[in-house]
């Protein structure tokens, strides 16, 4: 492979076949516009598949809108995080595209004062705002589970009539939409509410370490800082405590009964398995609010509307059990060894170096349990609420006649819903037929095609000429994006049976390669494989038990993948590049979490 | 690895004459002076519990009894009175001179007895092999670059070559290299005091060296090893481009391993009863002269050691043929330690964080 220099420009990429009217599916201001070429292609962008790894229906597009945009609002409006402004965005052939927003040079010494006053207040402040951030967020979800989608009934009932409300069924129908909207608004504020800021936090440790000691690895400073109990990590912990229950009470052997419905009821013939149900039941809400995908996509499958997934977990873990295998994370030996290891580098430093350790790991620990925390509140708890939601609506417009799935809305944009909404509402309330059960069916077919042609062809990993350095704090942070990493993404690589990306948790192992595209292929993962995919999600855990090593295409040290494989003792190479298309399951690897470095040793 | 190779000495303590042998493994830390500064160094090791090869010292002690004897100090004093370090062929000439004098003139009988009696207890047949090093006083050795430039005598067979040899080490303060050293660094000549280590000797599979910092950077979370085939002597000597592993020191994992070409390594030849610099085979040149496990072990040793002297060590190890690990030699690394840093300020809190974000540290991937 030849080396170049640039990417290709998002103006020079066609559509893939049958996906020429893509354009038709996301708003105006995410596309590259052909009278903004100029100032398009002088900016770098590079492809966020870490969070978004796959073709957005136009409805999911609204995760990456709001998620994006209050990442921005909180550097540039809130705390005038000096030199960077957002992150601006675009979406191209179906995959969201980045570009960080710097501030102009005479502009930073401005800010500083007041990110000084704002910053700071938060960094002072830290744990009482965010037990205020808990409650707010609590309440949000609550909510939107408040929120009802009732099918628009023949008459409007006869007591709002006598009560003279004076409004029909389509008005709280419309305004539950708006609201849920209105909601998911505000879950995505407030997702980004600490999170520049406790990344931020986090790298100043980080660039000390290295400063102290150059060749320091990345996962040594992050098992300084890590966490030892995240709620991240509750489901799961709640499903291996379900399945000791079943062991230790003698139910186990119902978990086999089949179906989830056939396990509760064969557990129901006994007080033993009583007490189990209700504990299952006690479980669910909220730690069942959680999906194998990341909560961007509203086809991530939430373990409380698939129950299935957490019963199956539960079935393995019982087995385990009962075979005599520990199947509790080890919390007590990680924590003494993140105390090891946190004392044997404070032993190593200077002593005037000491007391800034001391303080600035202080600051990283304070800060970080929000980093690993607000996952389960907001990707896995807020958007599990708000996809059920939008699901029982869809379901509505579905029985409505207005398309043929009940899952598809999604193929609408956010708005479309609510144009279809007034659709709705407007065949209803005036006796005629809505419009939409002879629109939508064709248009969502037509989609349908398009999407599925977008999926066929991968994202570029960037687009345009990139910075000779990049020093923009967040792309830095946030997506592990380094001057290194696009250099090789340029590069490409001269061994075809040799990838390496980050080192991101330590150990070598050699194993059959098992390539995963989507969290519905979790089930094909046999024990004692190497998982391989483009992006993992912490929710993945249950497999975590019983694969060896994990290698994905995108993700940073800070990745979720790398925090969990650290978690478990796993090897794990993240931010590939490619791994995932390069390798084919069945062949064996070679996997250096210490080094980075992923071999492939032989064919499938 | 395996338990130490020294069988307890103390219970034979009567038959050693104190005056001027000093066991490792029965010295006491009062005893260091007079042991030398490698001596002391394996001393403390064993007080440890590493595994050091057992030996003793011959004491300074021994090395002052024969200057005084038979009138070699006034000798010597005369040919130092006339000493100019500036003149390389006089310094040259006096050199050999006194150092035939140290070596020729007769070793007063006790101090041969004894050195013979402490070689015999180890070796009952007059057969083991041991290694005889100059073992210098701290006063002598104030850096590590000076540490080597007396004589180190490997696979000696015998008490008669072990007398022979400690005296060649006494010579070996009188070398024009060392004279030159003593007078730049405003040293007394004669008043310089030396012990010698008589060691059984390792019958090396590989050896080499361990910094416990990265001696590129000074990075201290690294330990650093050089490895190769043989006695860690080519390693030492550079002769070799040894094999290069690079350990993270807390995690304790094998990060970096440069594995060279080792063409050559130097063994013993139990025959000839001395070691040889042969060609090793064209397989086993490039394969690593450590496994991993191994690398593993000779860091903890390296951290061990760090931990227990306190600072930045230098270690000389050796792996002997059954596997089993040896520490031959530490002593404190002295590049980087003695690099005085600015003192070091740091802003904190927002401050800092204000900092990292004008200046992002470019994380490497």
């Amino acid at each position: 492979m030849t080396a170049r220099t640039s990417f290709p420009s998002a103006y020079d990429l066609a559509a893939p076949a049958g996906a020429e009217a893509w354009r038709d599916l996301y708003p105006y201001y995410l596309m590259f516009a052909d009278n903004r070429r100029a100032e398009e292609d002088g900016k770098f962008w590079f492809c966020d598949s870490q969070h978004w790894p796959n073709p957005f229906k136009p409805f999911d597009a609204v995760t990456v809108e709001f998620a994006v945009k209050c990442l921005g609002q909180y550097n540039t409006r809130h705390y005038l995080v000096p030199p960077a402004n957002g992150v601006d965005f675009r979406i191209h052939n179906g995959y969201v595209y980045m570009s960080p927003v710097g501030v102009a040079p005479d502009d930073i010494g401005p800010r500083v004062p007041q990110f000084m006053d704002r910053a700071g207040h938060y960094f002072m402040n830290w744990n009482t705002l965010l037990d205020q951030w808990l409650v707010k967020v609590k309440a949000n979800i609550a909510e939107m589970e408040a929120l009802r989608f009732d099918d628009l009934p023949d008459v409007v009932p006869v007591d709002w009539v006598k009560d003279g409300v004076g409004l029909d069924n389509t008005v709280p129908l419309s305004e539950a939409y708006d609201k849920a909207i209105q909601l998911l608004y505000r879950t995505w504020n407030y997702h980004f509410e600490f999170l520049n800021l406790g990344y931020a936090a986090y790298l100043d440790f980080f660039g000390f370490m290295k400063s102290q000691f150059p060749t320091i690895s990345d996962q040594s400073i992050a098992k300084m800082v890590q966490g030892v109990d995240s709620d991240l990590f509750r489901p799961d912990d709640e499903l291996k405590k379900l399945a000791k229950l079943a062991v230790s009470s003698g139910v186990a052997a119902h978990l086999q009964a089949g179906s989830v419905d056939q396990v509760l009821a064969a557990m129901s013939g006994s007080a033993a398995g009583k007490a189990w149900v209700a504990a299952w039941e006690g479980a669910k809400d909220p730690w069942f609010n959680f999906t194998s995908g990341n909560g961007f996509y509203s086809d991530d499958k939430y373990w409380i509307e698939h129950l299935d997934i957490p019963m199956g977990y539960i079935r393995d873990y019982a087995a385990r059990v009962a075979k005599g295998d520990e199947i509790d994370r080890p919390t007590a030996e990680i924590g003494a060894e993140r105390d090891r290891i946190t004392a044997e580098y404070r032993e190593l430093l200077d002593a005037d170096a000491q007391g800034a350790f001391d303080g600035k790991l202080g600051l990283a620990r304070t800060v970080f349990p929000y980093v690993e925390n607000h996952n389960f509140y907001i990707e896995h708890w807020s958007m599990s609420v708000f996809w059920r939601k939008m699901r029982e609506l869809s379901a509505l417009f579905h029985r409505a006649g207005f398309w043929e799935n009940a899952d598809d809305m999604f193929f609408l944009n956010r708005n479309e819903v609510r144009d279809a909404i007034f659709d709705l509402g407007m065949g209803w309330g005036v006796g005629a037929p809505a419009t939409g059960p002879t629109y939508w069916p064709a248009e969502i077919t037509r989609r349908k095609a398009i999407l599925a042609a977008l999926q066929s062809a991968p994202p570029q990993p960037a687009l345009n000429t990139p910075p000779e350095v990049i020093t923009e704090p967040f792309t830095i942070m946030l997506w592990g994006i380094t001057t290194d990493a696009v250099q090789k993404w340029l590069v490409g690589s001269s061994d075809a049976s040799k990838l390496e990306g980050m080192a991101a948790s330590p150990g070598v192992v050699e194993g059959r390669a098992r390539v995963i595209r989507s969290a519905n292929d979790l089930g094909l993962i046999e024990e004692g494989e190497i998982l391989v995919t483009p992006v993992t999600a912490p929710s993945w855990a249950p497999v975590f038990g019983k694969i060896k090593a994990t290698v994905t295409d995108i993700g940073g040290m800070m990745s979720h993948a790398a925090i969990v494989c650290r978690e478990y003792g796993l090897p794990a190479v993240t931010g590939t590049g490619s791994a995932s298309s390069t390798i084919k399951t069945g062949q064996m690897l070679r996997v250096d979490g210490t080094t980075g470095e992923v071999t492939i040793l032989s064919a499938a | 690895m395996t338990a130490p190779l020294s069988p307890s000495l103390t219970a034979q303590a009567a038959m050693i004459d104190a005056r001027y042998i000093l066991p490792f493994e029965a010295a006491q830390e009062a005893d260091h002076p007079r042991m030398g500064g490698k001596c002391a160094s394996l001393a403390r090791m064993i007080a440890m519990g590493v595994p050091v090869p057992r030996g003793f010292a011959v004491a300074t002690d021994a090395y002052g009894a024969h200057l005084a004897a038979n009138g070699l100090d006034a000798a010597i004093r005369a040919e130092l009175a006339h000493l100019d370090t500036h003149n390389v062929t006089d310094e040259e000439a006096r050199s050999q001179a006194i150092r035939r004098l140290v070596t020729d003139r007769a070793m007063p009988g006790e101090v041969e007895a004894a050195i013979r009696a402490a070689y015999a207890l180890m070796a009952p047949g007059d057969d083991l092999p041991v290694a005889v090093r100059s073992s210098a006083t701290a006063e002598d050795m104030p850096d590590a670059s000076f540490a080597g430039q007396q004589d180190t005598y490997l696979w000696v067979v015998g008490a008669d070559e072990v007398v022979a040899k400690v005296r060649a080490c006494w010579a070996s303060l009188f070398t024009a290299r060392a004279m030159s050293y003593r007078a730049d660094h405003h040293l007394g000549q004669i008043e310089v005091l030396m012990a010698v280590a008589v060691q059984e000797m390792v019958d090396a599979r590989s050896a080499g060296v361990a910094m416990t910092l990265d001696p590129i950077n000074g990075d201290r979370t690294k330990i650093v090893i050089d490895a190769s085939w043989g006695l860690g002597e080519s390693v030492v000597s550079g002769e070799i481009t040894p094999d290069n592993f690079t350990v993270e020191k807390v995690l304790m994992q094998v990060q970096k391993r440069k594995i060279a070409a080792k063409t050559h390594e130097i063994v013993a030849d139990p025959a000839a009863r001395r070691t040889i610099d042969r060609e090793v085979e064209a397989d086993r040149q490039s394969q690593p002269s450590l496994s991993d496990d191994e690398v593993i072990a000779v860091a903890q040793l390296a951290r061990r050691l760090e931990k227990a002297i306190g600072g930045p060590q230098d270690l000389e190890w050796a792996i002997d043929r059954q596997g089993r690990l040896v520490a031959l030699q530490c002593r404190p690394e002295t590049v980087w330690s003695q690099k005085k840093s600015a003192p070091q300020s740091f802003a904190m809190g927002i401050e800092g964080v204000l900092g990292t974000l004008l200046a992002p540290i470019q994380k490497k991937t």
